[in-house]
Parts: structure tokens; sequence; C-alpha cells
């Protein structure tokens, strides 16, 4: 008898199978899944926008549209400009794994930073909208935090936290943190107003404001914790949680100790 | 209602007061057929010696374990003025899983934790390894006086009352009585009635209103709406769809006193919406009135507990408040559609003036924030 | 046994066995001399000192949690005293001009400019502000902890109501001492606090809005309500606190320490470690102990940190804004009372959406625990001392109302961490809210049943171990091939533990008639103490009798086999043998 039939039965037997199976579903989508399309060095805009819009065609039209006019999966991108393209897909957002209520904050960039640029100068073209800012206002230096801080509380606390650590929306909705956040996408997430947010153009905001707040978010970081490991930053509740796991743990720990009867 | 149930036999010497001394195995009331109602108290159980009771060797080794937390508490000391000195509060360290913090935090809250803990560790360890483990008992007395002592006490106030004549004397007793019940009068009124001024009016006006001229008279002189805090004026044209302005009256940040006490009523919320956004309805077309083509100016705070209400959807045109979660919805006049507010926010109806910059055309028409009982 | 003195003995020299081994006078016993002895020719502090020095307290870790509390609050009062060094009570306008960059040329009251200055510019300034915080956290925790214990092991009775009324008070005071100290940096996170409690003083029927106008000196926020607190937050409070505290502890001393029901142990004794030497080691090194793992935790564990929130302005506002979590259910209760509750009658407005969960619920909940002992005594009719603590099995109905109420209490200060639940969870904030505003009615009923049941199980469990003594975890094969487990009998110590207990018989209701056949007037008073009798004391299971163990060991008509034979029918009738009756 052959021993491989006799040991089919084996509990260890169904996970192995599993496992090959995972293994060979892995390999056929990666072998099947859309190939990211390779950048080639683009002389000039005309053709970063002729290889973003193929870019766009293989990777973004099934939700947005081949002409990028939106779709029941995806709204429109006329005119929300090379700002929000950067913003959205530098920060991870999009592509979308999944439809959600809110697209999440991602580390896996999908597309390189030239592929990125190709696919805002693309979408540039479709109708005027915000671009890339200038580095001179995103790169956390260059204004003043006081004044930041003060337009920061009044214009984002409520929504992202006095310490930019984030916060609840309705339904399920929510303010992303902003603690490791590139000045860059800041300053495009004000401009733009992705999903829920409001938009903060010039003319509410003028660039030297943006300028200042993202300098407040960067000093506060620069600043570090001074007291010690934050506990997410979320204020009072995460302390509360803190003291009545933790430290009444280590308390009663210490009663317990004591109480003992000594070896 | 009869006396409680009878105690069940052995329970606690509750009518037994007179009795200096229990015995420790206290007995129980012997129950029929030989065998006791209840268990006995079968009395400590013998004492097991620890280690260091029978092991010299033990006793050495637990007395070097006190000595060196005493003495891991000297050296932390030791460290903690060293640390005194070596770092200044601005000096940054990168600690593992904490990140950048405050070397001088860190190395003195050490120092200093250290320094207790050794102390306190070294102190119990000694009391419970080499001080003596033997229970001791000590026994319990009811807690009330002996009847003689309540009497005598009784009998001495009795004997006092009846020595100072009050009862013999009844207006003296009402006198005394009426001025010792009214001596906290004078202090508490003093303190009650010096706290604060009466609020008058001033809970139903805000900074929008203008300049007080007498109860409830104001002179209103439409002002501007000023960015919070730049102070700046707004262009009609400046506001676009699913922009949010935080807003001021024209002026309020130029006072001299009281900026914080006007903040608190007149902050503004400003959203400008596609006028189709609005509801359909007498809600969305009083807000739609009252807005300058879509630009609707709202009271900022919370008509709950008086937050800012400031978190602003653009999807959804919901205003959320983010201490309590009270929702409004701006396309139906902030109605209150979730949570604990009762009432709409206050609206301001807006206009623009000649140089095309956004002013109030008439203040608030209500009192905004929170309720009180006068404001009906 | 014959004599008896009232200073504590050797527990040795009580044991039939051992009467011989109590020790003689130490050797070298020196006389009181020195400064004691001049301290004594004028005070006669000897004889108290000696009284003192010789008590003997009870060991139990759970003892201990009221010595945490103890301790916390006195860390307190020393680390704050540090702080008030630096800290400027003042609404005064200022211009932040200290080392922490993100703020410099911010405009600040005084208050928020100097606790920057201590976290940042004083020299382990930050260390004692985390530690201070940290301390009232942790006060505030042990505290409550301490209360469940005593509430749990029926430890409140008489003669020890008072103390529990005391300490209800201290809880409470606690509460509003920690809100009016978190308030006073002025941040924009606890002046949203303020805000808060401007907006519910406001809400208060009638006297509102000029309540309001009292406590800020007028309009909200005012220069007048960071010093106000301060003075309340420094002398007015922390000296009640301490009167309060200290009459808490003084009773303990004199009503003696209660103790946990086990062999020796009775209601008319203390069996436990005189103060002198081992208690005062271990008390005093807990000290030590408590203030150590503060100090850690202020060295390790940023709290509060108020130059992130920047400073209180009424426009702005953050997210996540919450109070410290003894604050957490009041401000819960506003969050799921619906707005509806608010109307107007002839032109005055009830906010019942607010009134009720702030200003009635605060001080509600404290009053609740502060009268339960004089409820469950009058409803059960005991009038005696307890000194012997009760296991939370033995009073499955008190265990259960304790759990309900701490389930409610939850519900309610996880209602005011709705929004961090939603971001944390990723779920919908509104649907929380829902879901909790259903779980204040539902929750507490569950718990309580659920509760009482456990509480009866476990009571049932001990029977069956008295009786049948406790699994050996040895299997027995009979002669006739069936197989049991083994039992081992309990010795007479540990059997004490499970048996020691009496279970109230709930009152009979009477006829509420009196003799000539006229209504009493005390009738439905009776009634009513009857049913919640009943409610306390109907389900029940009783202690094993010796005489129920005697027929548990000579009735066996079956052993616990493993293979399914007729399964005992109920609790205490079952027969199972034990290790001894196979051997024998």
């Amino acid at each position: 008898m052959n021993s491989l039939a006799a040991r089919r039965r084996h509990p260890a037997a169904i996970a192995l199978l599993l496992l090959l199976g995972l293994l060979v579903t892995g390999a056929v989508y990666s072998a099947l899944a859309p190939q990211r399309v390779q950048a080639a060095a683009a002389a000039d805009a005309g053709q970063d926008a002729a290889q973003g819009k193929k870019l766009f065609q293989a990777n973004c039209a099934t939700c947005h549209g081949l002409n990028a006019t939106g779709t029941e999966d995806g709204p429109s991108l006329v005119g929300v400009g090379a700002a929000s393209v950067d913003f959205q897909m530098g920060t991870g957002r999009m592509p979308m794994a999944a439809p959600g209520v809110q697209a999440p904050r991602s580390d896996k960039i999908k597309f390189s930073n030239e592929q990125i640029a190709q696919i805002g100068a693309y979408v540039a073209t479709l109708g005027p909208g915000p671009s890339v800012p200038d580095s001179k206002y995103t790169d956390g230096t260059s204004g003043d935090a006081g004044r930041g801080g003060e337009i920061f509380r009044v214009n984002c606390a409520m929504c992202h936290n006095a310490a930019g650590a984030g916060g609840a929306l309705t339904r399920g909705k929510y303010a992303p943190t902003l603690q490791g956040v590139k000045g860059k996408h800041i300053y495009e997430a004000m401009e733009t107003g992705p999903q829920s947010m409001p938009v903060f153009n010039d003319s509410n905001l003028d660039p030297q404001a943006k300028a200042d707040v993202i300098t407040y978010l960067k000093s506060m970081e620069r600043e570090g914790n001074p007291g010690g490991y934050k506990l997410g930053g979320l204020g009072p509740v995460p302390e509360g949680l803190f003291a009545w796991t933790i430290g009444l743990a280590v308390m009663v720990g210490a009663a317990v100790w004591l109480g003992q009867k000594g070896a | 209602m009869s006396e409680r149930h009878t105690p069940s036999p052995g329970s606690g010497p509750a009518d037994e007061f007179g009795r200096d001394a229990v015995r420790l195995d206290e007995g129980h009331i012997e129950g029929t057929g030989g065998l006791p109602d209840r268990f006995e108290n079968p009395g400590l159980p013998p004492h097991v010696a620890r280690k260091a009771d029978l092991d010299e060797k033990a006793a050495k080794r637990a007395e070097k374990q006190v000595v060196g937390l005493f003495t891991l508490s000297i050296l932390a000391t030791l460290g903690f003025i060293v640390a005194y000195f070596a770092f200044d509060p601005r000096q940054q360290v990168f600690v593992p899983f904490i990140g950048r913090m405050s070397a001088s935090n860190l190395t003195l809250g050490l120092g200093m934790g250290l320094s207790l803990l050794g102390i306190g560790l070294g102190a119990v360890h000694w009391a419970k390894t080499l001080m003596p483990d033997e229970e001791s008992v000590e026994m319990r007395h009811p807690m009330r006086s002996e009847d003689e002592a309540r009497e005598g006490v009784a009998a001495t106030f009795l004997n006092g009352a009846e020595a100072s004549q009050l009862t013999r004397r009844p207006l003296l007793k009402a006198a005394a009585g009426t001025a010792l019940g009214l001596f906290a009068v004078p202090p508490l009124l003093q303190v009650a009635g010096s706290l604060g001024p009466l609020p008058h009016d001033e809970l139903s006006h805000t900074f929008w209103d203008g300049e007080k001229e007498g109860e409830n008279k104001y002179a209103f002189t439409k002002p501007r709406l000023v960015r919070d805090p730049e102070n700046t004026p707004i262009k009609a044209t400046d506001v676009t769809i699913g922009s949010v302005y935080h807003v001021l009256p024209a002026g309020l940040l130029d006072l001299e006193h009281g900026v914080l006490e006007e903040k608190a009523k007149a902050a503004v919320l400003l959203i400008r919406l596609n006028p189709g956004d609005f509801a359909d309805n007498e809600l969305g077309r009083k807000a739609l009135d009252w807005s300058h083509e879509g630009i609707v100016a709202y009271s900022k705070i919370c008509t709950h507990v008086g937050c800012p209400v400031g978190l602003y959807e653009q999807t959804t045109h919901h205003l959320l408040c983010p201490c309590h979660q009270s929702t409004f919805d701006v396309t139906q006049d902030c109605k209150v559609i979730f949570g604990p507010a009762k009432r709409a926010l206050p609206q301001l109806k807006i206009t623009v003036d000649d140089e095309g910059y956004l002013i109030a055309e008439q203040p608030f028409k209500e009192a905004v924030g929170p309720s009180f009982w006068e404001r009906g | 046994m014959t004599t008896h003195t009232s200073y504590p003995q050797s527990a040795d020299a009580l044991r039939a066995s051992d009467r011989t081994a109590r020790p003689g006078a130490t050797a070298g016993q020196r006389k009181l001399g020195g400064v004691a002895g001049w301290v004594d020719d004028r005070t006669g502090a000897g004889k108290g000192v000696g009284y003192l020095m010789k008590k003997v307290f009870p060991d139990h870790w759970s003892f201990m949690l009221g010595e945490v509390a103890m301790y916390s609050m006195i860390i307190c009062l020393l680390t704050g005293v540090f702080l008030t060094f630096w800290f400027v009570p003042s609404l005064g306008h200022t211009v932040y001009d200290g080392s922490y960059a993100p703020l410099k040329g911010v405009g600040m009251s005084e208050a928020y400019a100097s606790t920057l200055n201590i976290s940042f510019d004083i020299r382990g300034g930050l260390l004692i502000r985390q530690i201070h915080h940290w301390a009232a956290l942790m006060f505030v925790v042990s505290l409550s902890v301490h209360m469940m214990r005593v509430f749990f092991t029926g430890a409140f009775r008489k003669p020890r109501e008072l103390n529990w009324v005391i300490g209800s008070v201290l809880a409470l005071l606690a509460a509003v001492e920690g809100f009016a100290g978190y308030s006073l940096p002025d941040d924009l996170l606890s002046g949203t606090g303020i805000r808060a409690m401007n907006g519910f003083m406001q809400s208060a029927p009638v006297i509102g809005s000029y309540l309001t106008y009292a406590v800020f000196g007028g309009a909200f926020p005012g220069e007048a309500i960071i010093p106000r607190l301060y003075s309340a937050h420094v002398l007015l409070i922390p000296a009640i606190l301490i009167g309060l505290f200290t009459a808490h502890i003084v009773l303990v001393a004199v009503q003696k320490h209660t103790q946990f029901p086990g062999p020796g142990r009775t209601n008319d004794n203390v069996v436990g470690y005189p103060v002198m030497p081992v208690y005062a080691a271990k008390a005093g090194g807990f000290f030590f102990i408590v203030f150590g793992i503060l100090a850690l935790m202020g060295a390790l564990f940023q709290i509060n940190a108020i130059w992130a929130y920047g400073p209180y302005d009424p426009s702005p506002v953050t997210a996540g804004s919450q109070p410290d979590w003894y604050m957490w259910f009041t401000d819960g209760a506003l969050r799921l009372l619906p707005g509806w509750l608010e109307f107007e009658t002839f032109g005055f407005t009830w906010s019942m959406n607010i009134f009720p969960g702030s200003l009635l619920l605060l001080p509600l909940v404290y009053v609740l625990l502060a009268i339960y002992p004089f409820v469950e005594a009058w409803a059960t009719g005991d009038k005696r001392e307890h000194h012997l603590l009760d296991r939370p099995r033995n009073n499955p109905t008190r265990t259960a109302i304790g759990a309900a109420a701490i389930a409610a209490y939850t519900v309610l200060a996880l209602a005011c961490t709705n929004d961090i639940i939603a971001i944390k969870l990723h779920m919908s904030i509104n649907d929380i809210t829902i879901a909790l505003r259903i779980l204040l009615f539902v929750l507490p009923p569950i718990v309580f049943w659920v509760t009482k049941r456990i509480c009866l199980a476990l009571q049932a469990y001990d029977r069956d171990t008295v009786l049948h003594g406790r699994e050996s975890g040895r299997l027995v094969r009979t002669a006739e091939g069936r197989f049991f487990e083994a039992h081992e009998p309990l010795d007479e110590y540990t059997r004490w533990k499970l048996v020691q207990q009496e279970i109230p018989q709930p009152l009979e209701l009477e006829s509420g008639v009196d003799a000539n056949g006229v209504r009493s007037p005390k009738g439905k008073h009776a009634a009513l103490r009857s049913r919640l009798s009943n409610f306390y004391y109907r389900d029940r299971v009783d202690a094993v009798t010796p005489s129920e163990l005697e027929a548990a060991h000579h009735d066996g008509h079956g052993h616990e086999a493993i293979e399914p034979h007729d399964a005992p029918a109920s609790v205490g009738t079952s027969a199972h043998a034990t290790e001894d009756d196979m051997r024998s």
C-alpha cells in the first residue's frame, strides 16, 4: 500500500493541503495580476501625461472610468488636479484595496514617485486643479510654528486631534492621524479636501498659513515625547486604561507578594 | 415588625457582650443526635517554619538579599544626584519602544523609582524572611460602651440641661436655638452674594449684536465676518464649495478685554453648499434664504453643553460635535439628527457689502450655546 | 486556657499542643529614655504608643488596596506641594517665551505658561508633574478597587457602616479633587472640560444661569475659574480629604481590621501580625514600593501632554475630548441621553438631556453607595456586629448587586470613550452609542443573574468538596471493572473555610394585622421588608453540617463513576465515595 495514501487521513495532511493551495494561488495570482508598467524616463510633460494615461487606464480606469469621468464605483477626476493624485496615491490610499466607508492610508505604495507624477500629469490635463505644492512650503521648517499651531487648533484639531493623533467622524468615518505624514501630503490634503475633509484652498488658508501648519506639526514631531511612552497619544482614555490595567496589576502584584508567607 | 429571625447557633455572641474574652476555638451550641449542628472552628493550624527559621544559611542568604536591595537604593539615589546635574531638561535621548524622550525625565525618574523601590522591597523582604512570622491574636470587644457608661453619659447631659435651666426656660431655649441657627448666614451670604454678577441679558446676546446701549438694546452695525485666528475679512467669491471657514465678528479680536468671553458665544462656522444640496423642505428653504448664494453661517457653539461644533464632513454635510457627538444636518438648517443636543444650531443671516465681503445681515435671532432656564 | 488579658498573645500560646513555647521578655530591654522619655514625661504618650505598637493587623493582599489609595494620596500631597512652587494659578494673559519651540510667541494664560515651564524648564519638573498625575489616577483606581473589596466581602456591615459612608464621601471628593486638578493647566483639553462643566451647571433648572455666573465670576470663561479651582484643589478639598481620611484610619484602628474566615479566626479576635516590627516594616516598606512604582510610571509613561493641546480658547476644540477616567461615567451619561429629553414649559427650559446625567448623577452615584449598608441591614434584619468577612460567593445577591452596579457604571464610562473605541476598533460611533444605550438597561440585569448563578454554583461546589473531598486526580478501578476518581477528604483546617458561613433565613411575612385584627400601619413596611429579605436569601445553598458529612461518608451508594450512571439529582444529596470509604 502507498504510504502517502495511508496518511491522507492524518490531521496534518489537511494543513499541508491548505498550505499548498495557498502557495499555488499566490503563484498564479502573481503571474496573472496586472504587471506594474515600468516607466521610462520621460523627457517632457507631454510624454509624462501620455505615459500617465496608459498607467491610468491600466490601474485606475476600472473605478474611475476610461476617461476618468467616474463610474458608480469611483468619482470623476476631472479638475481634481495633480495634487489630489499625489496625495491619494502617495499615501497608499489609491488604488483602494476594497470598497469601504473610507480609503485607509497604507504604507505599501504601489507606484513609484515617477509613475505617480505621470498619472498626476495626465489628470491635470483633464481640467484645471491644484498642482503638487512647492517644497518650500512643505519642508516643515519654513513657517512660523506658533502661528501654525493657532491655525491648526482652530481649523484642524477638532477632527485630527490637537496632537494630530486622529479622531472619529460619524458612521465609521474618521480623520486619520497626521503623525509621520509627509508635509507635502498634508499640504495636498488641505488643498484638495479628500473624502470627508473640507477644502482649505488658498483663499481660506494661504500657502504661508499652510506652511505654518506643517511647520507646527513637524516641530511637534521633532520634540518627541519628553515624558516617555506616549500610550497612543489619545489623551485620558489610554491613560485611564493604563492605570486600570498595568498600574493596578503592578500594585496588586506588590500587595500579593507582601501578603504571602515567606518561604 | 417582630424581632429579627433567630440567629443560627454558633453565630457571633450578639447578646453576650459581657464577656471579656473568648476562646480561640469558639465552641458551638451542641446539636441533637450526638453531632453538633455546625462544625467547630478547629483553631489555628500548626505553625510552619520558614527556611530562614531553620537554616542559618538561608537566613544569611535572606540578609544578603535585603542588604543588596538597600544598596541598590543607595546607588540609585547617587545616580539621581548625578543625573540631576548632568542632564539639561531639554536634552533628548532615544529609548527603544519609547522614541525620543527627555533624558532628564528618564534618568531622574529611574533613579528616584529605584531608590524608593530598593527601600520598600528591602524592608518587606526583611519582614517576610527574618522578622518573626508567628501570628498574634488580639481579642475584640463589642464597639458599644457598657450600659452603665451609656447611662452615665445620658445622665450627665440631662443633668447639664437641668443645671443650665435650659429645660425650665423655653424662651431662652428658643432664642439660643434661633441665634445658633442663623449664625452661618452672614458668611454664607457674603460668599454666595459676591461670587459673581447677575447674568442679566448676557446669555442671550453675542458680539454680533453690536454695542450695548441698555438692557436688551444693542446698536447693530452689520459687522464683517473675519477669519479666526487670522482676523481678515472674507470675500464671498473666495468661499468655494466644500470649504469651511472659522469665523468671528470683525472687531472681536481687537478687544482689549473679554476676547475669550465674546468668542465663547460669537464663534461661527461658514460653509458653502451647492444651493441644490439644501433639503427641499421648510428648514432647507429657510437656511438657503438666510444664506448668501449657498454660503451659510451657523453658530459654532453646541446647543448641548457648549463645545465648538467643528467637525464638518463635506460629503454628507453633517456637523459633528467632538465632545458628545451631537450631529447636525447643514442641509436642514442644522437640525439635530443624532446625539444628546435638542436644538438646531442658530443660523446667522448673512449677505455681502459693497466690496463683496461677507457681513451679518442681522444678529442671531435666538440665544446661542447651551440651554438655560430663562432661555424660553 | 483560663486566663486572658486584653493584650495580644502569641497564637502559639493558645495552641493546646504548644503551650510552653511562649517567649520570655526580651533580654536587654532598655527603659524609655532620651528624647522619647522627655516627650513621655510631658505627654504620657507612652501608653498609647505601646498599645498601638502591639496592635495586630491581619495579612491579606486585598487589605493593602486601601493602603495603595492612602499612599497615592500622600504622594499626591507631596508632589502637589512641589508643583505649587512654580505653578501660577492665573488666567492673566502672557506670551510664551519658554523653550518649547512649537508654542513660541503664542498668547496664553499664565497658568498654561507656568505649566509649560514646569514641564520643560524646571529640572525634574516634568517628572514631578507626571508622578502627581499618575498618583492621582492610581489614587482613584485603588480607592475604587478597595471599595469593591469592602463591598463584596461585606466589610461595610455593622459596626463599620459609618466608615463606609466616610469612604463614599472620600471617593466623591477624590473625583472632584481630580477634576479641579487636571483643569488647572488651562490647556485646550481641560478648558473644554470646564466648558462642559459650565454647560451642565447652566442646565440646572431655575438657578442654572445664576449658578454659572457665580462660579465663573461672570461670563464664561472669565478670569476667576482657575484661581477658584486652585483654591479648591490645594486648600479646601485636601483639608476635607485629610480630615475624613484621618477619621477613616482612626476608625479602622478603633474597630480593628476585619479578617477573612479561617481556622482560628473568629468574630471575636484578630489574627495577624503586630505593628512592631512586622507590620511597621511591611506597611512602611509598602509606601516606598507604591512611591517607587509611581516614580517609574512618571519616568517611562507620558501623561497629559498639555503642550500638545495648546492653550485654551473657546473657539477651537480637539478630537478625543475626554475627562480623566473617574469622570467618564457622567460624561458618558451625557453622550447617551437623547436630545428629546429637553422640553419647555411656560417659556422655561428643562434640560433633561443634560441635568440628570451631570449635576444629578455625579452625587447620586455616591449617595447610592453610601446608603447601601443601611438598605441591606434593614432588608435582612441583621443587627449583629460583623468582623469576619463574607466570601463573595456566600452572599450571592449582594455580590450580584455589586456586579450589576459595576456593569452599569462601566457602560456609562465606556460611552464616554465611544469616539476612541470607534477609531481603534473601526466601528461606527453611532452604532456604538446606540448599542451602549441598550446595554445600559440590558446588561445589569444579565450580569446580576449570571453573577448570582455563578455564586450559587460555587457554593454548591464548596459543598461538594466538603462532602466528597477534593479530586485527587487518581483513577481507581473497582472489582466490577468500573472506574472512578478517588477523592481525598479535606483536613479540618481546609474544611473550616468551606463550612463556617451562616446563611440567614429570609424574613417571614407577618399578617400585617395586629392582635385586635386592626391593620397595622407598618404592614406595608413589613411586606416590603419581607420581599427584600426574600430577594436576598431565598436562593440559598447551606453550609454542610457535620451530620450531612457523616451521612455522605456512610450512606455511600455509589462512586463518582466516570461512566455515566444515575446522575446525582441535586446538590448535596448525591453521595460520592471518598478514599477513606474505599479503604474501609
